[in-house]
């Protein structure tokens, strides 16, 4: 009888994948159905085919606008919005990890075909709408030289940019277009590899700390557990001194981090797993627990072993917490955000998430920003469409979003590092008096 | 007028052995290789493992491609031993390059079929370059 049960989800996915339309389970939401583990010869493929946008657009819902306020940067991967409305764009291409394997030489030329030609910047731009109707007419270079920045974050006039090997500190004053003079470390950030490179930031609302999401050093150990030694998880820096503590542990590669108003609770949205199969793992979006360990490497979604990791941790396995929200396998969500009231009645409580899109799956998935909607500080509901069309009707692929970012004028920044472009959506006013 | 002596009954050529034999110790150490692996757990053997599947490939091509020729310019009375030596090699580089597939699955993931694969192809170029090198017999000069 134990038998059976697995057996005829076996039974059901080879049928399912038989068909070959989107077989794709619902993977939304904090029970997302999970298939058992598969991978064929060969990882499912399909690396997005890049185009230029043409007179096409990203969509919106009826009632939003999208325009590019900033184009030809140089990789554009996360923004944040200044007191005075500057947005600033974090811009680099970080990693560049040495080449292990036969695979590894073979994956990393097919991956580059989906991703921007274009040499990362190494550099933070500002972007100003001077007289604010919606056009960011100045641009200057806030700061050069980085490497590989990529989380942004300010408290009080210090400005916080986490490189892919530092956490660094710059002073602002509101109304600066450039650095005042080169930025100061405030602690190393572990680099060696850097397989996932990325470096998320978010501030604690009292400004005594600074939250850095560092990913994992491999998809699930390939590289050994040694490379290991604090990857997969945030960290928690104090502002002043710069020393760190683990705060949680576990997260395979937490992307973007955000602080939820109100409860100031710390979210984070993290990448899970590829190479067992289409449907598996759900990336989420989670609250992050202090203390919290969230499966990697051992299991995933909780209890779920993943039999690839030797040795195994049933212990650690066991105390494993699964996260608040499944956004679907592979989706590759890279930007969260907390909405504010500006943004509209139907998307003013929630989160929106940039999803980068897949390389491990057919259909593709991700490729757009989602909403997912929040009631008494949790999520209630299934995703919605707030961008998409990044993946058009042909295949082709025009954008792939980043960081997104609320303005708490009204606005949704959206960082796109294969047009190299940000977006703003914005709510249409519906009556002239509504503008300023 | 017979005379005893060695002869030659299609004895391949010396670059054809060299590639041949040289394809023996490279799948050889992918098998021990696995084997490490799977008793350690240490990374590093399996990427070795990969590595030495690679180059075993490489010579088992090239000399797969010999075998290839040297069955259409072999004389009759050899062509049933060659036909053999290049069945058996091309079933070797055939489950040899599966097992390179397999071994770039992620971490565990290859195991066991790298370790079961490495040993059927670790038995199959045995026998291979047994029928490959036994070209020489004593036996009758015409």
């Amino acid at each position: 009888m134990r038998l059976v049960a697995p057996l005829a989800v076996v039974a059901a996915s080879v049928l399912l994948s038989a068909c070959g339309n989107n077989s794709s389970p619902n993977q939304y939401g904090p029970n997302p159905t999970l298939p058992g583990p598969h991978r064929g010869l060969f990882p499912t493929m399909k690396i997005a085919s890049p185009a230029g946008w043409g007179d096409q657009r990203p969509e919106v819902p009826a009632g939003y606008t999208i325009t590019a306020i900033a184009t030809d940067l140089k990789t554009p991967r996360q923004t944040l919005v200044l007191p005075n409305g500057d947005i600033l764009v974090a811009e680099g291409r970080g990693g560049g990890e040495s080449k292990l394997t036969p695979k590894d030489f073979v994956a990393s030329k097919l991956k580059s075909q989906g991703t921007s030609p274009v040499k990362g910047g190494n550099r933070l731009t500002l972007l100003r709408d001077s007289n604010g109707d919606g056009v960011y007419e100045t641009r200057t270079v806030f700061a050069e030289n980085l490497n590989a920045p990529y989380g942004l974050a300010l408290i009080g006039n210090t400005l916080y940019v986490a490189d892919q090997d530092a956490l660094l500190k710059f002073d602002y004053r509101t109304g600066q277009t450039r650095a005042s003079g080169p930025p100061l470390v405030v602690t190393p950030l572990p680099f060696a590899i850097n397989h996932h490179w990325t470096k998320a930031l978010a501030a604690s609302p009292d400004g005594r700390f600074l939250y850095v999401g560092i990913g994992s050093n491999s998809n699930i150990t390939e590289r050994g557990m040694n490379v290991e030694t604090d990857r997969a998880m945030v960290w928690q820096v104090d502002a002043q001194t710069g020393a760190h503590r683990q705060f949680a542990t576990g997260l395979r590669n937490p992307t973007a981090l955000a602080i939820q108003p109100v409860t100031n609770q710390l979210w984070a949205v993290v990448n899970e797993r590829d190479e067992i199969g289409p449907n598996l793992v759900p990336d989420y979006l989670t609250s992050v627990r202090e203390g919290g360990f969230y499966g990697w490497p051992y299991s995933y979604w909780g209890q779920h072993v993943d039999n690839r990791v030797r040795p195994q941790n049933p212990a650690k396995v066991a105390s494993a917490i699964v996260p608040d929200y499944g956004l679907g396998s592979h989706v590759a969500a890279l930007g969260v955000a907390f909405s504010a009231p500006a943004m509209g009645a139907r998307f003013d409580d929630g989160v929106f998430v940039g999803e980068h899109g897949s390389w491990n799956r057919t259909p593709p998935s991700g490729y757009r920003v989602i909403f997912v909607p929040f009631t008494n500080g949790r999520p209630s509901g299934p995703p919605i469409d707030f961008v998409t069309n990044f993946m058009g009707k042909d295949g082709k692929t025009r954008g792939r979003p980043v960081g997104v970012t609320v303005d708490p004028k009204g606005a949704l920044i959206v960082a796109d590092d294969l047009s190299n472009t940000i977006w703003r959506v914005t709510p249409v006013r519906s009556s002239p008096a509504a503008t300023r | 007028m017979a005379e005893r002596g060695l002869i030659d009954r299609g004895r391949i050529h010396p670059l054809h052995a060299f590639l041949l034999a040289g394809c023996v110790p490279l799948f050889l150490g992918a098998l021990l290789s696995d084997w490490a692996y799977s008793s350690t757990y240490e990374i590093q053997w399996t990427n070795f493992a990969s590595w030495l599947l690679v180059g075993a490939l490489v010579f088992a091509g090239l000399a797969l491609l010999w075998a290839l020729i040297d069955l259409f310019r072999a004389d009759r009375s050899w062509r049933g031993r060659s036909l053999i030596y290049f069945l058996v090699l091309l079933a070797a580089w055939v489950v040899g390059f599966i097992n390179a597939l397999v071994h770039a699955k992620d971490a565990w993931a290859k195991m066991p079929e790298a370790l079961i694969l490495s040993i059927v192809v670790a038995i199959l170029v045995l026998v291979a370059t047994w029928f490959g090198f036994s070209a020489w017999r004593p036996g009758e000069v015409k």
